[in-house]
């Protein structure tokens, strides 16, 4: 793993539908100045910036990074632009880290945005290559499958889904910077709510949001302010096209998963992690991920989600942020799960603090479920 | 820093047109011919660099894990730049210690879309890209602000082109003929060739290197710096990135006998010569350099290759390999090399 690495600063805009007030570069520098104000420090005191984002057709801008280097402060420094689809905001946190724990740099801005306003993510994400058919609209489309065959394999009831799509709502109401705040959200409601792709309804799909995230990482030598510590990382990635992969509950998922547990000293997650932020974007796989990083046993997912266990007042809550399903800036999705780790075991999170979190998992994937990235932070130094 | 060096090197023969492979077809022979000379089958890290807009689609880098075999699933990751920034990041990776070995690819067919086009988008989108600059128009505006003698860009273009037919994954053009303009003062032989190809590298670190190649080209240093976007805040005559990126990397602290530069027009040749601090005895781009291929996100890591590959072959003891990204040479990497 390197040299110690600790979150030090957290920035993030509010999430909505449209931010019609600000450029994609005034988005990322609200998310970045934030971020270095957390951390009492200035852009001079950055050595280094790594950006992230979903596919550069989301703004129709190429390579924004290029375009991006004057907001982030990046002029005379290295700058990276990461991008390993909706795991993106992982891997960013992750190759930030990366530099401060290969000894190359001593505080790195990390930051990610979307500003899906600016198109039509479904379709963007429709878009095929050629000579290969289409045969999914949306990445609902093409999960909302997998979703079946959980449901079929291990016997959950149909109303699980509407479970976790009540949950993150109500835990959104106490998110200042969630983009779904929906006063008298209840199970009627997203019952209620029109059938997207069997069996995701519209409420137990994510948002399309504008929005950034932005953190300052540091080395042990150069900590301001309140760290969260770096206790393990790591990224898997599997072939979408490998005959006979479990696209339900992933290899890559699970090797992921012990390798960041294996770091971090992890030997039962429910019992060691206090709190964690899981890219959850439709409802139905809160419990998939609860068996797929060993929080339940395989095809018991499900009862874990149904007795509360993952509620904000449960013994592992899942997401007190409101996560995916109440923001979803799709390229920063993943590193706003990092961060939100991170403020919980700082307990800087506000009304959504988990009271006395010490451990917590930040996780992302992506693609067609294959892409993983995965750290934990601690409040204690690792 | 860990010793890390490269000790494996292929790409494809580049091609001026598609030849109807798709990206992972594309990538498979070349990361076959690594691993091959290695004998590595697996590694601590894997990454790449490629952009979506070549291909006109979202994700192109995800079908490229089918050509990895990623199976087991693999620690992996991607950059939206040139395969070059994908070695930094791999280089950094291996800083860490827990891992040895690191595969790292870049991949691109030009020949799909546009490309002088495509590149507008590259811009800022609010107060640039809609003026419809294209990629030849700020090259121009940065080959009026050099005031590069003309006899030297000619030069240039021939001696690239020809040390190009000599090699054989570069394009065969001829030399450089007629007095065509591309958008003045650029002439149609100074525009680099539309190019399909692609590249992989296998970093080895520690004792790992020795073992693997006979000469391994390890990296003495490595490091790359992005400038402000707009083009009338930069002095276009000069590059401060890359003069910033070499001093970091060491590039003045001994002679350099071959300097691969991603120089994608005549006049980007002259800019880095000087940024980098290279003499007048330095062999630039033997291999034909980005005006005799040209596969983007590609075009870096090959400079990196070709740049080891003659200390592979025992030909330098000391060379240079630089990448740039970004309007008018806005992002530069630069590494050094030694046997």
């Amino acid at each position: 793993m390197g040299n110690r690495c600790a979150v030090i600063g957290i920035g993030q805009t509010r999430y909505r539908s449209r931010r019609t007030d600000m450029s994609i570069a005034g988005l990322v520098r609200e998310a970045a100045l934030r971020a270095l104000e957390d951390a009492g420090l200035t852009f001079k005191d950055i050595d280094a910036v790594v950006i992230g984002k979903a596919p550069d057709l989301f703004e129709g801008v190429m390579m924004p990074e290029s375009y991006l280097a004057d907001a982030l402060g990046a002029a005379g420094k290295p700058m990276m632009r990461v991008h390993t689809a909706g795991s993106v905001g992982g891997s960013t946190a992750l190759v930030g880290a990366s530099l401060i724990q290969g000894g190359v740099h001593e505080r790195v801005l990390v930051v990610a945005f979307e500003k899906q306003s600016e198109s039509n993510a479904t379709w963007a994400l429709s878009t095929h290559l050629p000579f290969s058919a289409s045969l999914v609209v949306g990445a609902g489309g093409y999960f909302a499958p997998h979703i079946r065959e959980y449901m079929r394999t291990s016997g959950a009831p149909d109303h699980i889904g509407t479970l976790v799509a009540v949950k993150d709502r109500l835990n959104a109401l106490k998110n200042p910077y969630a983009h779904l705040r929906i006063p008298g959200i209840d199970r009627a409601m997203v019952e209620s709510t029109p059938m997207l792709w069997e069996p995701i309804r519209y409420l137990e799909t994510c948002p399309s949001s504008d929005g950034a995230c932005a953190m300052v990482l540091s080395s042990e030598g150069a900590i301001t302010g309140t760290p969260a510590w770096v206790h393990g990382t790591a990224m898997r990635s599997e072939p979408i096209f490998r005959a006979g992969r479990d696209t339900v509950s992933p290899q890559a998922g699970k090797d992921c998963a012990a390798d960041v547990y294996r770091q971090a000293g992890i030997s039962d997650p429910r019992r060691d992690i206090d709190v964690a932020e899981v890219y959850v974007p439709f409802s139905w796989y809160e419990p998939m991920w609860l068996e797929n990083l060993g929080f339940a046993a395989e095809g018991e997912g499900w009862k874990l989600t149904e007795s509360g266990a993952t509620a904000l007042d449960g013994d592992i809550p899942w997401n007190a942020s409101g996560g995916v399903l109440s923001s979803n800036p799709i390229g920063a999705s993943g590193l706003i799960r990092f961060a939100e780790a991170a403020l919980q075991v700082r307990g800087t999170a506000g009304e959504h603090q988990v009271d006395g979190a010490r451990t917590a998992l930040g996780h992302a994937y992506g693609g067609g479920s294959q892409f993983f990235a995965m750290w934990i932070v601690g409040r204690d130094k690792p | 820093m860990r010793d890390v060096a490269i000790v494996a090197f292929a790409q494809t023969r580049h091609t001026g047109h598609d030849t109807g492979l798709t990206e992972p077809e594309l990538i498979g022979p070349v990361i076959g011919e690594v691993k091959e000379r290695t004998g590595l089958k697996r590694f601590g890290f894997t990454c790449s660099g490629s952009c979506d807009y070549l291909a006109g689609a979202p994700f192109s880098f995800v079908s490229a894990l089918d050509a990895l075999a990623a199976w087991p699933p693999i620690s992996e990751s991607h950059v939206e730049m040139d395969g070059a920034w994908a070695l930094y990041e791999a280089w950094v990776r291996l800083q860490h210690g827990d891992i040895d070995s690191a595969l790292v690819y870049g991949f691109g067919k030009s020949s799909l879309g546009d490309l002088r086009t495509i590149m507008t988008l590259q811009l800022d989108p609010y107060y640039l890209a809609p003026l419809g600059l294209d990629q030849l128009s700020y090259a121009a505006l940065q080959a009026n602000a050099a005031g590069a003698d003309r006899a030297e860009l000619d030069q240039i273009v021939r001696r690239s082109r020809a040390d190009g037919r000599r090699n054989p994954y570069a394009l065969d053009l001829p030399d450089p003929e007629g007095e065509d303009v591309a958008v003045r003062p650029l002439k149609a032989t100074d525009v680099p060739p539309i190019t399909d190809g692609a590249a992989a590298i296998v970093l080895a670190a520690g004792d790992l290197a020795s073992r693997l190649c006979p000469r391994p080209a390890y990296i003495r240093g490595i490091a790359h710096r992005t400038e402000p976007h707009y083009l009338g805040m930069r002095d276009l005559a000069r590059s401060d990135s890359a003069a910033d990126a070499a001093r970091a990397a060491g590039v003045g602290k001994g002679p350099v006998e071959v300097a691969e530069l991603h120089a994608q027009f005549p006049h980007e040749e002259i800019i880095l010569r000087e940024a980098l601090g290279l003499r007048d005895d330095t062999e630039i781009n033997p291999s034909g350099g980005p005006l005799a291929a040209n596969p983007v996100m590609a075009t870096g890591l090959i400079r990196i290759g070709e740049a080891a590959r003659r200390v592979h072959d025992g030909a330098a003891r000391r060379t240079v390999g630089h990448a740039t990204s970004g309007p008018c040479l806005q992002q530069n990497l630069v590494t050094v090399l030694e046997a």
